[in-house]
């Protein structure tokens, strides 16, 4: 098992309730796959269809595989001015 | 080893696109082109034989400066790239532009003065100030963003600054656009915006734009314009503006905002600009545009005021940097800041080879309909309506069936006459707020149930089925929603207030606030 923190981010937050969230996980899970299960726990996250991914501060896109103590950022984009 | 050489100074070179020299250390190297090549010497170094602070030297894809200089060491297959930074003037090759053009401009007495602080600075100099007079900005959005990016901008000296707003000055924009006073409520954004730049700086040239930046529009307006710098309020205009900005090869510096957060980055996708990174745009990150409602604007869910005076201010650095070819702008980094938690973080980015607009082979090459494509309008008027359905998502039990579908149908309505005359009459009625704890504590009606939406499944025993229950919240909206769901729930004696409390406000008891 791999143990990998989910960070939130603006409208994330509201969705979910918190900034964070830890999870352990199979070896091999793929940031996509994360973003199902957090979308399966928070469905109105199903809603936002652009999100950006970023694994340890660098860009990802879903495929990208999750090791132990990875942190993967999902940033939802934001309008304000 | 090779030398690349930039388009602007190829007729320096012989018309070269790549010189071939022998040389063990950069310096030897420059020194083998300028006896190839004599012109070159006054283009790469200034009376001192220093390196003019606005010619960069990559060895690879590194500064020299961040390596040792003119003295850094060259193998056999180092390749070396000369990288002229901006030299303003109008028209879209400016950033690759000419070097020379640097020099036509002069300071009189008066800026040296007023600029002195910058050029004493070596890495800024007569050179950095000269580029900010020869250049200009385009601000699209005279708002929060706009205030520090405008002011810093007009402050610093650039030359041109256009605004973009046909928005007018409203009491609630005053706790964060600094460009606007309380005189100006009322008055349009961009002559307000212009009025306050002028007696920051009355050296810099100010265009407004009174009009809102549409397909038709945008073109014609960003291609008179060096950088283009976002601060705009709404998503159909930042993918019009990161279009535009990729179609015209301009370097777009972006700001956004939401409640305590906020976003900087440079798009800049031009595969020619000087420096030569392959920069990532704003739809390589977000191709598509979030549903509508789902993500507040600032009229809807809020901002903290300072915010923006942040990332505003952080734009108008990218944007003075990449004027005067100092740094390192900011190009595929994402920089977030959370202003509870003090925090920045910094993103890697990475150019989408798929991207539809900035990729070699781009699906989009023309302007399109950009509020179609986001299913909003490109404004962020406040709309409750679409206050209700972002404010729908926010909900932490999943588990809970909410089936709240926005609706436009008139169901059981009650004016605010009517309410008023019932409550007058001392009927004992039975009215629920679904309306935020928050928004309770601005302005409320007396003797109501605060239920806020999201919580009316869990809250079902608390309202009666046999009686009439009176919905209302701000603007009528999420009232109507939550009306939607008490039907499903078997409930039929219900009335939306229409207008909501801030009807009431307007039209019965003028001593209550709005907001
Ligand atoms: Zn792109």
């Amino acid at each position: 098992m791999v143990k990998v923190t989910v960070k939130f981010f603006a409208v994330g937050r509201d969705i979910t309730g918190s900034d964070e969230l830890m999870l352990e996980l199979p070896e091999g899970t793929t940031a996509g796959e994360v973003l199902i299960q957090v979308k399966q726990r928070y469905p109105a996250f199903e809603k936002v269809a652009a999100l950006l991914v970023a694994v340890n501060l660098d860009y990802a896109d879903t495929a990208t595989v999750l090791y132990d103590g990875d942190e993967l950022a999902v940033i939802p984009p934001v309008s304000g001015g | 080893m090779k030398i690349f050489i930039p388009t602007p100074l190829r007729q320096y070179a012989g018309g070269h696109e790549s010189v071939a020299v022998e040389a063990a250390t950069v310096g030897g190297a420059l020194d083998q082109l300028v006896a190839a090549y004599p012109a070159m010497k006054k283009n790469l170094y200034n009376e001192t034989d220093e390196l003019r602070s606005f010619i960069n030297i990559y060895k690879g894809d590194e500064d020299i400066r961040y390596l040792q200089n003119l003295a850094t060491p060259l193998a056999e297959n180092d390749e070396l790239t000369i990288v002229p930074s901006i030299a303003g003037g109008a028209g879209t090759a400016n950033m690759t532009g000419s070097v020379a053009e640097a020099a036509e401009v002069s300071l009189s007495n008066d800026e040296v003065r007023r600029y002195s602080r910058h050029l004493i600075m070596p890495e800024f100099g007569m050179e950095g100030q000269k580029k900010l007079k020869q250049a200009s900005v385009l601000m699209i959005g005279a708002g929060g963003l706009g205030s520090p990016l405008g002011m810093y901008l007009a402050a610093a000296g650039i030359g041109k600054i256009g605004i973009v707003d046909y928005d007018v000055v409203d009491e609630s924009n005053l706790q964060r656009q600094l460009l606007h006073r309380t005189a100006d409520i009322g008055k349009p954004k961009s002559a307000s915006a212009k009025a306050t730049i002028n007696s920051l700086n009355p050296n810099v040239e100010v265009e407004t734009y009174n009009v809102p930046l549409t397909s038709d529009n945008a073109l014609q307006i960003l291609s008179g314009y060096d950088v283009i710098a976002d601060g705009t309020d709404n998503f159909p205009t930042r993918y019009l503006v990161n279009d535009a900005c990729v179609m015209l090869r301009k370097p777009n510096v972006y700001g956004s905002i939401f409640r305590f957060e906020g976003q900087v980055s440079v798009f800049y996708a031009d595969s020619e600009n000087k420096y030569g990174i392959k920069g990532a745009c704003y739809r390589c990150l977000y191709p598509e545009p979030p549903p509508p409602g789902l993500v507040p604007s600032c009229a809807e869910g809020g901002v903290l005021g300072v915010l923006p005076g942040i990332i505003g201010t952080m734009q108008a650095i990218e944007t003075i940097k990449l004027i005067a070819g100092i740094g390192e702008p900011l190009i595929n980094r994402l920089l977030l800041f959370d202003a509870l938690k003090m925090k920045f973080r910094e993103l890697k980015l990475r150019k989408n080879p798929h991207c539809a607009v900035c990729s070699e082979h781009p699906s989009v090459t023309t302007l399109i309909d950009y509020e179609a494509f986001c299913g909003m309008p490109a404004h962020d008027h406040i709309a409750d309506a679409a206050l209700t359905s972002s404010q729908t998502q926010i909900q932490t039990q999943p588990s809970t069936p909410m089936s709240m579908q926005p609706t436009n149908q008139a169901n059981g309505e009650i004016t605010v006459q009517q309410l008023k005359s019932r409550m007058d009459a001392g009927e004992d009625l039975f009215i629920i707020d679904v309306r935020e704890p928050n928004e309770y504590q601005i302005v409320k009606l007396g003797g109501t149930t605060l239920i806020p939406l999201n919580t009316v499944p869990d809250n079902l025993s608390k309202i009666p089925k046999d009686r009439e229950v009176i919905v209302h919240c701000k603007m009528g909206g999420r009232s109507a929603k939550a009306i939607e769901f008490l039907k499903s729930q078997g409930y039929t004696n219900l009335k939306n207030l229409t207008g909501g409390i801030n009807a009431y406000a307007t039209e019965i008891d003028k001593t209550m606030p709005t907001y």
